[in-house]
């Protein structure tokens, strides 16, 4: 939802990155403020991915330019768990499996490290249960995945829920979600869709990244933009999603960058 | 920020300091004179001395074994210390109390109490320094119900028909070089004698320390467990850093009749050598337990994680029909460590079983190898393994293999292998960062789940020292 006047999450000023000496970002704007939800789209290889990854702070991606503030903070310099334990959460396009470590014990921890930097006393495992017990509603999901190693032997669908449960549990203030809706039949990704939607509120923010107009029938943006070359080249309302959906990139592509496809 | 996981860097070993202690030192190098001198020194029968000088002239004649997947430059035998102990004022103590308050000391600082009312209640321990054992905890309690635990120097003198009768029943004296070279000079060890239908009342353990530069250690440890007996033992190991790498060469026999269980666990953290592999104990042992009686079941639990090399193979023969064999093991290397670890099975009696849970974890530039070998004679109708090998890479620069032998000899034989690798690497741990999980918990606690099913058989103190000890080792290590 746009609020009028409501506060600044993410402020993206010219980010520019390079991964083993090949810029991939070349200077992105970008502005998210609490309640909005902004979808992220463009063709493959546009940079979207490596964006989010940039926000979340992965190792293997070099800043070379520009600044990312969150919240007021200048988060660049930060460690990534640091700027996870401050409210920014990536849900994985590709959730890795985690043998011998049970996806309980993985969400407490989490949940407990969130607690800690926040100056919050612990929880123990009894009223840790109940809360992830309540969580579980969101993405009906069976308490039976809780005993399970984190995403080992998960489906598709169950590790793309079981990442909206991690959002559920720590409750972020910014919810950046790569491509979510990849590998998801329709029946999940209404789960996953109607998870998230419960999740946002006036107070948090979160950025889609998406090939597909599919998803923001069930997630409706209230910013659409379109990321090519490393740039946020088009910007605008949930309609520009349904434009690209029938007319396909090379427009925006042309109109922006003067060149044809 | 850009390269991830960074070269793995140990935290400081903290049992790495010296013992100044006077000691009763031979002069270096090995002969005939030598093994006669040890033997005389510990006045030992006159069957000790054959046993000892059949061995030398056997290990004389053999070649030190070059299949193993380690490197490590020849090792001098002639310039090793073959007898060391601290000088005691008394030739035969009477009681802990007339123990040197030094050595005394030394394991308390080692976290082993040899005071009976600080030892936790239901722990005996053998405390054996460089050469010899200096203590063994509740000898009296234990021999109430028959349990015979002392050093094996002692049985030798106290109970001789025992140890001739089981001593090289397991691993004869010429089975392979650094078994025979014990043999010819192993200067102690434990002996374990539980007599027929006891349950050992507290679990027995001896404690080994190497303190002096250029001993070699040598123990022989026998446990013979008689029909419907039960018990189990643990043995830990430290010592000090040095530039010099150290000798350890021990042999391990257990023995389990009709009906009896042998559990023998090893949490094993002799200085591994520097982070460019200077120093360090070459750990090159010889473990074997016999199923001789029926339904009897021998488990090996090893948790590996120091020595500059490790040469070990914890091996059960399944003699006895539906006798179980059973080795569960935690090897992990970091730096340069070396370590070529695994177990053999054989098959014999009927309806035998064996499992082998083995985890190797391998970080910086180490190398670790599990080697296994399955074997199935055409006696062992209905016999069957599982075997589960497992491999963690920690970064980029570290090394696993296995190497897993199977013979099966008939056809109602079943044997099952499964193996997999997994690694801590950059993508594993940015998913914990990501969800505010620091790095440090991340490894340890990939680590506890990777190595829980061997923890498990751990007795539980020692399971919580094991997960600590791991997750200490790999300290500082990922960043």
């Amino acid at each position: 939802m746009i609020i009028e006047n409501s506060d600044l999450i993410l402020s993206v000023k010219d980010l520019q990155t390079q991964v083993d000496g090949t810029p991939i970002l070349k200077g992105v704007n970008l502005e998210v403020r609490a309640g909005e939800i902004h979808a992220i789209m463009g063709p493959n290889g546009s940079g979207k991915s490596t964006f989010s990854k940039v926000l979340a702070g992965h190792p293997a991606y070099s800043v070379t330019g520009g600044e990312v503030v969150f919240q007021g903070t200048n988060i660049l310099e930060m460690e990534a768990e640091e700027r996870a334990r401050s409210g920014v959460f990536l849900a994985f396009q590709y959730p890795l499996e985690v043998p011998g470590v049970s996806n309980l014990d993985f969400l407490r921890v989490a949940y407990n490290s969130h607690r800690k930097a926040k100056g919050l006393p612990e929880v123990d495992t009894f009223d840790f249960d109940d809360l992830v017990m309540e969580k579980l509603e969101v993405v009906k999901m069976n308490s039976s995945f809780l005993e399970r190693s984190v995403n080992e032997g998960f489906s598709g669908g169950e590790k793309k829920r079981n990442e909206i449960l991690q959002m559920a549990i720590l409750e972020p203030k910014l919810a950046i979600l790569d491509e979510t809706d990849s590998g998801l039949d329709i029946d999940a990704l209404k789960i996953v869709s109607n998870g998230v939607n419960q999740l946002t509120n006036a107070e948090n923010a979160t950025i889609m990244i998406t090939h597909y107009q599919r998803l923001l029938d069930y997630i409706v943006p209230d910013f659409v933009h379109v990321m090519a070359q490393g740039r946020i080249i088009k910007s605008g309302g949930k309609e520009l999603a349904l434009e690209l959906e029938s007319r396909g990139y090379d427009w925006v592509l042309e109109e922006a960058l003067g060149v044809g496809v | 920020m850009s390269a991830s996981v960074k070269t793995l860097v140990n935290q400081p070993y903290k049992y790495g300091f010296v013992t100044d202690i006077e000691t009763d030192t031979i002069p270096r190098g090995l002969n005939e004179e030598v093994i006669r001198l040890i033997s005389d020194k510990k006045q030992e029968p006159e069957f000790m001395l054959e046993f000892r000088l059949r061995a030398y002239r056997q290990w004389l004649k053999m070649t030190e074994p070059i299949w193993a997947h380690v490197n490590y430059p020849p090792i001098n035998y002639q310039d090793i210390v073959y007898y060391s102990a601290p000088k005691q004022k008394k030739a035969k103590l009477n009681s802990l109390e007339e123990v040197d308050p030094t050595l005394l000391e030394t394991f308390e600082k080692l976290g082993i109490s040899l005071s009976e009312q600080k030892r936790l209640a239901n722990v005996a321990v053998d405390a054996i320094f460089d050469s010899v054992s200096v203590a063994t905890t509740f000898k009296e309690k234990l021999a109430e119900d028959g349990v015979i635990f002392c050093s094996i120097s002692e049985a030798l003198r106290e109970h001789p028909e025992l140890v001739k009768k089981y001593l090289g029943s397991v691993v004869p004296i010429g089975d392979n070089y650094f078994a025979a070279l014990n043999s010819a000079v192993f200067s102690d060890g434990s002996f374990v004698y539980i007599p027929k239908g006891v349950k050992c009342p507290m679990e027995l353990s001896t404690y080994f320390r190497i303190n002096s530069g250029d001993t070699g250690q040598f123990e022989r440890t026998l446990i013979v467990a008689e029909e419907s007996s039960y018990v189990s033992y643990l043995e830990g190991c430290t010592a000090p850093m040095y530039d010099s790498n150290q000798l350890h060469a021990a042999v391990v026999e257990l023995v389990a009749l009709d009906n009896a269980e042998i559990k023998y666990s090893t949490v094993q953290n002799w200085y591994a050598g520097d982070e460019n592999g200077k120093g360090g104990i070459y750990n090159f042992v010889t473990k074997r337990g016999l199923c001789q009686g029926v339904n009897s079941k021998i488990s090996w639990t090893q948790v590996e994680t120091g020595s500059a090399i490790t040469w070990k193979y914890p091996s059960c023969v399944l003699i006895g029909d539906n006798s179980i064999g059973e080795f569960y093991s935690v090897a992990l290397t970091n730096n340069r460590q070396q370590a070529d670890t695994g177990t053999k099975m054989i098959h014999v009696g009927k309806n035998t079983r064996s499992t082998i849970i083995s985890k190797g974890i391998s970080a910086g530039k180490s190398s670790n190898s599990y080697r296994g070998l399955v074997k199935i004679n055409p006696s062992a109708k209905g016999a069957r393994n599982y075997s589960q090998c497992d491999s963690m890479l920690i970064g980029d620069n570290a090394q696993a293999n296995t190497f897993p032998y199977i013979q099966v000899q008939n056809n109602t034989g079943k044997v099952e292998h499964e193996a997999s690798t997994s690694k801590i690497g950059e993508d594993q741990l940015f998913l914990f960062a990501q969800r505010g999980i620091s790095a440090e918990d991340a490894v340890s606690m990939m680590i506890s789940g990777f190595c829980k099913d061997v923890f498990n058989q751990l007795p539980m103190e020692f399971a919580v020292e094991a997960d600590k000890l791991l997750s200490l080792k790999l300290e500082g290590s990922v960043g």
